[in-house]
């Protein structure tokens, strides 16, 4: 079985676990985005048919949450949080200066697939403000300086 | 009574049941709350926020989805309350194109009107980015323009909940919320059944019929053309309300009148194709149910209906009548027997249908659906198109004498004109169908059990010696309901009608639009069907086999029902339909 055929089969045991829940969407959703990086449309007509919703429903809640993603996410994903405190803190320059060093506007992947940068409602680390986040490392008091020495650590090259 | 609760709302004491929403309370008490969102039954989500009252809570309260307590003190007017609402119609406004002197909903908008009633004086109090959307007009039979939408998600709720259908849905969120399909992609690309309920449940002008009136004053302005109109049963039913006449009235001979006064050739009635069609369906059952056909046989008048068979139930393709629609029927007479008697080469005649329906505009672009290389119906417009041809024209319909529909195709029964009205087609060819089967004549024609307006009604008849067990159902929700059962084997029928539109085509995606005050109060389906099975009760004939042009077009024409013309000219052919186009 390739790679994306034992996904596809795992995505199916998501949707048997859960197709008789009230709500079952949700964590169906979460299943393949984990699974899949992004829940693309095919993915979307797989969860449709096997819940028995409509294609609208699941595109609908798809899109509603800023956590699914319907094109792939980079192997890391950047997340800046914009929150009130983290903002008064000057997260927006440390966010315009990964925009810079990567080389792409904000909501979009690197065309390597390496990082994906994205802008967070408060992350519930207003201590640490501003914060950011890289996959699940955290990054606390961040200044636009140290975005480079943070970008280095997970492409070496750059 | 037990489960009685008394609140009082602006003063006023009012008793209602238990699990009584504050709204229909208020109703109750002669208050009326505006709406927005609410769509009685269908979309009762408290959304919009203009049904807010004060109970003393520490926020005020959306009253669509607030259930009536016992005791508890209501008040729905309020300085801060009219504020507030006055507040949300200035919000909706800044996210609208307010291009109401255009609008096809202009004098018969939600929203136009609460901005009147509530005291709008600035529709541009709140100033911002507003998002533009491309007008989606690829459907032949819908149209769909987001500048206009409120997201009240009305629509959503009906083409989700009641047809089961869901091709639109919200996407994204705040202020990027739009309604629509999946990916962006064009409602024609979608399995739309074409049905326009969501059109009729629309506040506003952002989902409408696309309008082929067009067409139909170019046909009359041609001189080389032979313009024939057929008017389908509901459209009587329903006309006289664009017109201030009150609903369930019938207005037939006005109707006729004014088509003559358009311009038309000729005015034939698809009511002789509902006699007709009853003929060929009939005849089908008996043959099917003798010959051990196909069981249970399921009606093809409806094409949202046929259309959401192809495409979600295709499994029962075979179960569908091969009948075409009553109107395509009558097309075909019109380019084959009519052409000949008349002498008129059939390329020259084009033949319009006036429907209660959007459906039909898809089904008549269906290229099965002709002969000779001709389409058997060359233009359909709604009842609503109708309407403004007929104030376009200047024509004061209220005034109008009452005419008479040519002949040929013009005469009528009891049975066909019911079409219109969910179990009508049932009712009509249990008539013809237990002459057929039993060779002795129905002396009581009315069949009770299959009227009224519940979205599922069976019943068994007795012709003879065989029990004949028969499903009803309108809305295809509630069709997709009895074909699961089918399915599961858990229930069977000799024969199904399947209306798509709830309450059949009195409520059709292509009649006058009622407000959601009104529909909230009247129950639209069963008045607008006793415009109809009044007529029906007042028609000398009331079986379709006893019509005597039927029996002309037979003796001089079509030979017998299901002869091989009949076949060739009034039944086709269903087509499995993909769900999603990749």
């Amino acid at each position: 079985m390739s790679e994306m055929e034992s996904k596809y089969a795992e995505l199916r045991q998501i949707i048997e676990a859960h197709k008789d829940w009230p709500g079952a969407l949700m964590p169906v959703l979460q299943g393949a985005q984990e699974l899949f990086g992004c829940v693309p449309e095919d993915v979307q007509k797989i969860i449709a048919e096997g819940l028995g919703v409509t294609l609208a429903e699941v595109y609908g809640v798809a899109t509603f949450y800023a956590q699914f993603s319907l094109q792939p996410k980079g192997e890391y994903v950047i997340s800046v949080c914009l929150g009130t405190a983290c903002y008064v803190k000057g997260s927006q320059a440390v966010l315009d200066k990964l925009s810079e060093e990567l080389g792409i506007p904000v909501g979009t992947t690197t065309p390597d697939g390496k990082f994906t940068l994205q802008a967070t409602r408060c992350l519930g680390a207003c201590g640490l403000a501003p914060v950011m986040t890289v996959n699940s490392d955290v990054y606390g008091r961040m200044t636009p300086d140290q975005v480079h020495d943070v970008i280095v650590k997970y492409r070496p090259e750059a | 009574m037990d489960n009685m609760i008394t609140l009082t709302i602006d003063g006023v004491s009012v008793e209602v049941p238990q699990g009584t929403n504050v709204l229909e309370a208020a109703r109750k008490a002669g208050v009326h709350i505006p709406t927005l969102c609410y769509l009685k039954d269908i979309n009762e989500i408290g959304a919009c926020r203009m049904c807010v009252v004060d109970t003393g809570a520490r926020a005020l309260q959306a009253a669509c989805v607030l259930p009536a307590t016992n005791g508890m003190v209501v008040k729905t007017n309020t300085p801060a309350i009219r504020k507030y609402r006055k507040t949300l119609l200035e919000l909706v406004l800044s996210a609208h194109d307010q291009k109401c002197l255009s609008c096809i909903r202009s004098t018969n908008c939600e929203l136009q009107r609460l901005c009147r009633e509530l005291g709008v004086e600035n529709g541009d109090a709140f100033k911002g980015v507003q998002n533009e959307y491309a007008i989606d007009d690829v459907s032949p039979a819908i149209v769909r323009d987001n500048n206009k939408c409120i997201v009240c998600r009305r629509c959503v709720a009906v083409c989700q909940k009641v047809q089961k259908v869901g091709v639109i849905g919200p996407v994204m969120r705040g202020f990027k919320t739009a309604i629509e399909s999946p990916w962006g992609l064009k409602l024609n690309d979608m399995a739309c059944i074409n049905c326009g309920q969501c059109i009729t449940a629309c506040p506003v002008g952002a989902l409408h019929e696309k309008d082929d009136t067009a067409k139909v004053w170019a046909a009359l302005q041609d001189p080389s053309k032979h313009v024939v109109v057929q008017p389908a049963p509901a459209v009587r039913a329903a006309l006289g309300e664009e017109f201030g006449i009150p609903m369930g009235t019938s207005v037939t001979g006005k109707m006729v009148s004014a088509m003559k006064r358009l311009g038309f050739d000729k005015v034939f009635d698809t009511d002789f194709g509902a006699d007709l069609t009853i003929l060929e369906e009939a005849n089908e059952l008996v043959e099917r149910v003798t010959n051990g056909g196909v069981l249970p046989m399921i009606t093809s008048c409806s094409p949202g209906w046929i259309k959401f068979c192809e495409t979600y139930y295709p499994d029962f393709i075979p179960n569908l009548s091969s009948c075409k629609s009553p109107h395509e029927m009558v097309g075909a007479m019109v380019k084959s027997y009519y052409a000949d008697k008349a002498g008129i080469d059939a390329k020259d005649i084009v033949v319009v249908s006036v429907m209660p329906c959007t459906a039909k505009k898809f089904e008549a672009a269906r290229p099965e659906l002709g002969h000779n290389g001709l389409a058997d119906v060359d233009i359909v417009i709604t009842t609503r198109e109708l309407a403004r041809m007929i104030k376009e024209a200047g024509i004061n319909f209220n005034l109008l004498p009452d005419g008479d529909f040519d002949s040929l195709m013009g005469e009528s029964t009891g049975a066909s004109v019911i079409f219109g009205a969910t179990g009508g087609v049932m009712e009509a060819a249990l008539r013809t169908a237990y002459e057929t089967i039993t060779g002795e004549t129905l002396e009581k024609v009315d069949f009770e059990a299959v009227r009224g307006t519940a979205g599922i009604k069976e019943a068994t008849i007795k012709a003879g010696d065989l029990d004949v067990s028969v499903a009803v159902c309108s809305s295809t929700g509630k069709a997709a309901e009895v074909l699961d059962a089918v399915r599961r084997g858990e229930k069977n029928y000799t024969f199904i009608e399947v209306m798509a539109c709830p309450g059949g085509c009195v409520n059709g995606g292509g009649q006058p639009i009622v407000d959601a005050d009104t529909r909230a109060s009247v129950d639209v389906r069963a008045v607008r069907a006793s415009a109809l099975y009044g007529e029906d009760a007042g028609k000398p004939i009331r079986k379709s086999h006893e019509n005597p042009e039927i029996k002309q077009i037979y003796a001089d024409f079509l030979g017998k029902p299901g002869s091989h013309r009949s076949h060739e000219l009034l039944h086709t052919t269903y087509q499995k339909r993909e769900k999603y186009t990749d």
